[in-house]
């Protein structure tokens, strides 16, 4: 037997295909036959639709059909739905306004769906939908969170007058306020979490086709969980049979969560293949992906830290205005509630938080998830507050960390969440070493003689992977289960094919996975195959998203496979003429106990498969197996985080000169795999914090930053190499002691950076710089605090 | 209305008779079904279409397929030799240097073109050689260590 899989860094075994152009990614799909469509779109952020021209484009060359919001209508398409029910402090549930596939008589954002032109070429398509004559009566627009419950602020949904969709608060607030009152010193910031375009390098595309002879559909389409696809699109939108649709999600370029959701696109393809009754396919351009894929962030938020004279945290209170968009998108509800109040203590001991959160509906894209999805904007609220209290006090920024970190677990916060294991101080003891941050001072110093300012930043996280249980997220208004579905295939040949309901769009799964059946199965990993996204080849799913994969996912293959070696002790035993209970099982090995009589899980396959000397009265022939994991609780992943920075006061230009992260995952599958996940998280949270930012017009309600040269993506050139590290205190509650990485890096790294840049520019009396730190923002900041000396 | 092209593609000989119109990615991935190389953006942004034309890496996306007559283009399927990985894909393999794979053809040519005219090359100069490039998985910190580690394996 060779040494354990677990804990290796194998290289993956998707990479040869995608390093060779065998990616197969649902743009490279053709179906037989195929037409193209293409989804005219709104050019205005609020307008009611008077009349629309269809004729001159269905008659325009090789077009095949053009639909509209009244052909869904009329057809009883339903709307979109959201998948988390948020009851307000009224104890009223939230304002759900109709969402349909194409607009029904207002459109609400620029972008918003307004009709489908279905043609034989691509540019047939085009060309027809630009026949299309919508007029359309101009209305005013809100974009901004802050305005929305303005008195006299643009209406977006007549059944939200005040543009509100809930009032949402957790928390103790009497003792709050009590504490706020006996407090030495408040801590109070104003900040905005920019809204961000997620920017999954492969866009967003479908190809639906419908089989009249079995009344089936089969929709390729980019999604990071195909079986929550179907069933809502079947359950609530088409009324379709779930048997009868079959989602594959074959590679898919990239999600960051923006592929999570029911897109009205999918839903009308796969109407419209069954109406045309012809295959039809179509991909997103990068300005309808920069227009119409869920958005992220966007939060207005007062925060305010109470503390006592050592510095110890008496209470927070926060309150936060939340951008939803225009229409409430698949977990849209649930992020800046569910997924960020409930991460206010962070890794610390404050003893009473409250939080209140006001989402509103504006004349935008739909807010939803993006990596991370409430626990960055909730790191960056409390990793604000507490390095600024620190500056105010005069403490250590490390040390003030340390007085008030959770110490012993279990840990019950007073945001609901039960910590079941951490080691905060032993986290950020590594990454204060790992980024010698003892010798900043001296290159400060250094720094200063070439006339630069030099910052350093801290931000110790707490993030919540892997939703659950099922039923305690139900009494919290989610509307699925958040289990995972895993099926184990021994073949009789003793190789292996996985089913797992997570699906894979860069994490690795196909090796990671791999690599624990494989281990346990004690198989070279080559004999061990992961199948992923596709409704038709596995039993249920709930896909990838939270962080959750290998802690939901991975738990339940490895509970599979618990069932595949009880059933193989069985058929060793008969084999091997003993009895079940003098049965051992070590890594692909069934031995009777005491003795060198063994049966390798092959020669047991193959007995399964081939049942001639097999105790058929009692045991089933096969060896296949499938499970389903509810975990018990979230896992806590957590880390400290250290970024320092030189900025150029002339113009303002902030350089990321280290960037050190040092991540409890709990137990790590692969060391390399899980690097790399930091990596990319770290890029998306330095992007937020010094790049990128969404910007739409405040009169027009025009999107600005819809392409890539007005929307600022990290380049390679923006970025450091990373310093990362790992510790490892395994979560208690499952198996292989995992909590999940990917969104880490994402979570961490906002606060990071910019307590960098505040703490390079404090010395010039510069208390808070806001995201996207543009050298712009921070040569105004240098400017101002200049002015004011 | 259609034009008649010809040029070579991985070695081999093609033909096609055109939509004036029809990019060179479009030609690639629609005509001759070669689909590793991607379209992630319709401004010549994120190098995702890369491939080499003559020898030196183009966004296909920004070229039309007439502009290519008689030309030599290669795409990431026309690389490895035998199934034996160009050093290149072997470095990022080595080195995680892809994730969801997207992105990875495009930055596989212009890495291969960079290490050709810097061949000893620094990490900045690697930085600033990628600037075309858009990764949103890896942070580009694996993608620098491949293309170094690449650039050392084509020297050899």
């Amino acid at each position: 037997m060779d040494a354990p899989l677990i804990g290796k860094s194998v290289k993956r075994k998707e990479d040869y295909r995608f390093l060779t152009g065998g990616g197969r990614f649902t743009d490279d799909v053709t179906a037989p036959g195929q037409a193209h469509a293409f989804f005219l779109r709104s050019p205005h952020a609020h307008a009611r639709i008077r009349s629309m021209d269809l004729e001159r484009a269905r008659s325009a060359p090789g077009v095949v059909a053009v639909f509209s919001g009244d052909d869904l209508a009329q057809a009883k398409v339903g709307g979109l739905p959201c998948g988390w029910l948020i009851t307000g402090v009224d104890g009223k549930p939230m304002k759900e306004p109709p969402y349909p596939p194409l607009a029904q008589g207002k459109v609400r954002y620029v972008g918003d769906r307004v009709a489908v032109v279905i043609a034989d070429t691509l540019n047939q398509a085009k060309d027809a939908a630009e026949l299309i004559e919508v007029d359309y009566e101009v209305l005013p627009a809100v974009v901004k969170a802050a305005g929305a419950r303005a008195p006299g602020a643009p209406v977006v949904h007549d059944m939200a007058p005040d543009n509100t969709c809930y009032v949402w608060a957790l928390g103790d607030k009497g003792a709050v306020e009590a504490a706020f009152k006996s407090a030495h010193h408040v801590t109070t910031l104003e900040f905005i979490n920019n809204r961000l375009i997620p920017n999954a390098i492969e866009p967003r595309a479908a190809v639906a086709s419908y089989s009249a002879g079995d009344d089936a559909y089969t929709l390729y389409v980019t999604s990071q969980n195909p079986h929550v696809e179907r069933l809502l699109m079947t359950a609530f939108v088409l009324g379709l049979p779930e048997h009868k649709v079959r989602v594959i999600a074959p590679d898919v370029g990239g999600g960051f969560g923006s592929k999570i959701y029911l897109y009205g696109e999918e839903v009308v393809l796969t109407w419209a293949s069954r109406r045309i009754n012809r295959p039809v396919k179509w991909t997103a351009e990068r300005i309808e992906s920069f227009q119409s894929d869920a958005h992220g962030r966007d939060h207005v938020t007062k925060a305010e830290l109470a503390l006592d004279k050592s510095g110890k945290f008496l209470a927070m209170r926060v309150t936060t205005t939340a951008n939803m968009g225009a229409y409430l998108s698949t977990f849209a509800s649930c992020i800046p509630t569910i997924l960020y109040a409930t991460l206010l203590a962070g890794q610390y001991t404050t003893p009473a938080i409250y939080c209140e959160v006001t989402a509103v509906f504006t004349h935008t894209a739909p807010v939803d998830a993006y990596r991370g999805a409430g626990r960055p904007e909730a790191t960056y609220v409390v990793e604000r507050l507490v390095e600024t209290a620190a500056r105010e006090l005069g403490i250590d920024r490390a040390e003030i960390r340390r007085r008030n970190f959770i110490k012993a677990f279990p840990y019950q916060t007073p945001v609901a969440l039960c910590y079941d294991t951490g080691d905060y101080d032993a986290t950020l003891t590594d990454a204060l070493k790992l980024a010698d941050v003892a010798g900043f001072d001296a290159r400060r110093k250094e720094a200063e003689k070439r006339g630069k300012l030099r910052g350093l930043g801290l931000s110790t996280y707490i993030e919540a992977c892997g939703i659950a249980p099922s039923n305690v997220a139900g009494a919290l208004g989610a509307r699925a289960g958040l289990y995972e579905a895993g099926e184990v295939r021994v073949h009789p040949t003793g190789t292996v094919t996985v089913f797992t309901g997570s699906h894979a769009h860069g994490q690795g799964h196909e090796t990671t996975f791999a690599q624990v059946v494989a281990d346990r199965l004690g198989l070279p990993i080559e004999n061990v195959d992961i199948v992923h996204g596709d409704t038709g080849r596995i039993l249920f799913g709930m896909g990838t998203y939270g962080s959750r994969s290998i802690a939901v996912g991975g738990t339940a293959i490895v509970k599979a496979l618990d069932k595949i070696v009880a059933k193989g002790k069985k058929i060793a035993a008969h084999l091997l003429e003993a009895a079940e209970t003098d049965i051992e099982y070590d890594r692909g090995t069934f031995k009777v106990a005491g003795t060198d009589k063994k049966k390798s899980v092959a020669e047991v396959a193959f007995a399964a498969y081939v049942p001639h000397n097999y105790p058929l009265d009692k045991l089933e022939p096969g060896l296949n197996e499938s499970a389903f994991y509810d975990p018990a609780n979230f896992t806590f992943p957590a880390g400290s985080h250290i970024c320092e920075v030189e900025i150029d006061p002339a113009t303002g230009h902030t350089r990321i000169v280290n960037f050190t992260a040092v991540d409890d995952f709990g137990k790590v599958i692969n060391p390399m795999i899980v690097e790399g996940q930091v990596h990319g998280g770290l890029a998306q949270g330095i992007g937020q914090a010094l790049l990128e930012g969404c910007v739409y017009d405040p009169q027009s309600g025009q999107l600005l930053t819809a392409t890539y040269m007005d929307y600022a993506m990290p380049r390679a050139d923006d970025l450091p190499s990373f310093k990362v590290g790992t510790r490892e205190t395994p979560c208690t509650h499952n198996p292989l002691g995992v909590k999940g990485c990917g969104e880490a890096g994402a979570i961490g790294a906002p606060a990071a950076v910019i307590n960098a840049v505040v703490d390079a520019l404090a010395p010039l009396g510069v208390r808070d710089v806001e995201m996207p730190a543009t050298p712009e923002r921070v040569w105004r900041a240098i400017q101002s605090a200049k002015s004011k000396k | 209305m259609d034009i008649s092209i010809s040029m070579t593609v991985n070695g081999k000989a093609v033909a096609a008779t055109l939509d004036p119109r029809t990019l060179l990615v479009q030609l690639l991935r629609e005509h001759l079904r070669l689909t590793g190389t991607h379209v992630g953006c319709d401004t010549g942004q994120c190098g995702a279409c890369t491939v080499h034309v003559n020898g030196r890496a183009v966004k296909s996306c920004n070229v039309l397929a007439a502009q290519v007559q008689g030309a030599k283009v290669v795409t990431i399927e026309g690389i490895a030799a035998d199934g034996e990985l160009h050093p290149m894909q072997a470095a990022f393999r080595d080195h995680h240097g892809l994730q969801c794979g997207f992105c990875t053809p495009g930055i596989v040519m212009n890495a291969i073109d960079l290490v050709k005219q810097h061949p000893n090359p620094s990490e900045e100069t690697v930085r600033a050689g990628l600037e075309g490039n858009f990764c949103r998985c890896t942070g580009y910190h694996n993608i620098v260590k491949a293309v170094l580690a690449g650039a050392a394996a084509m020297r050899r």
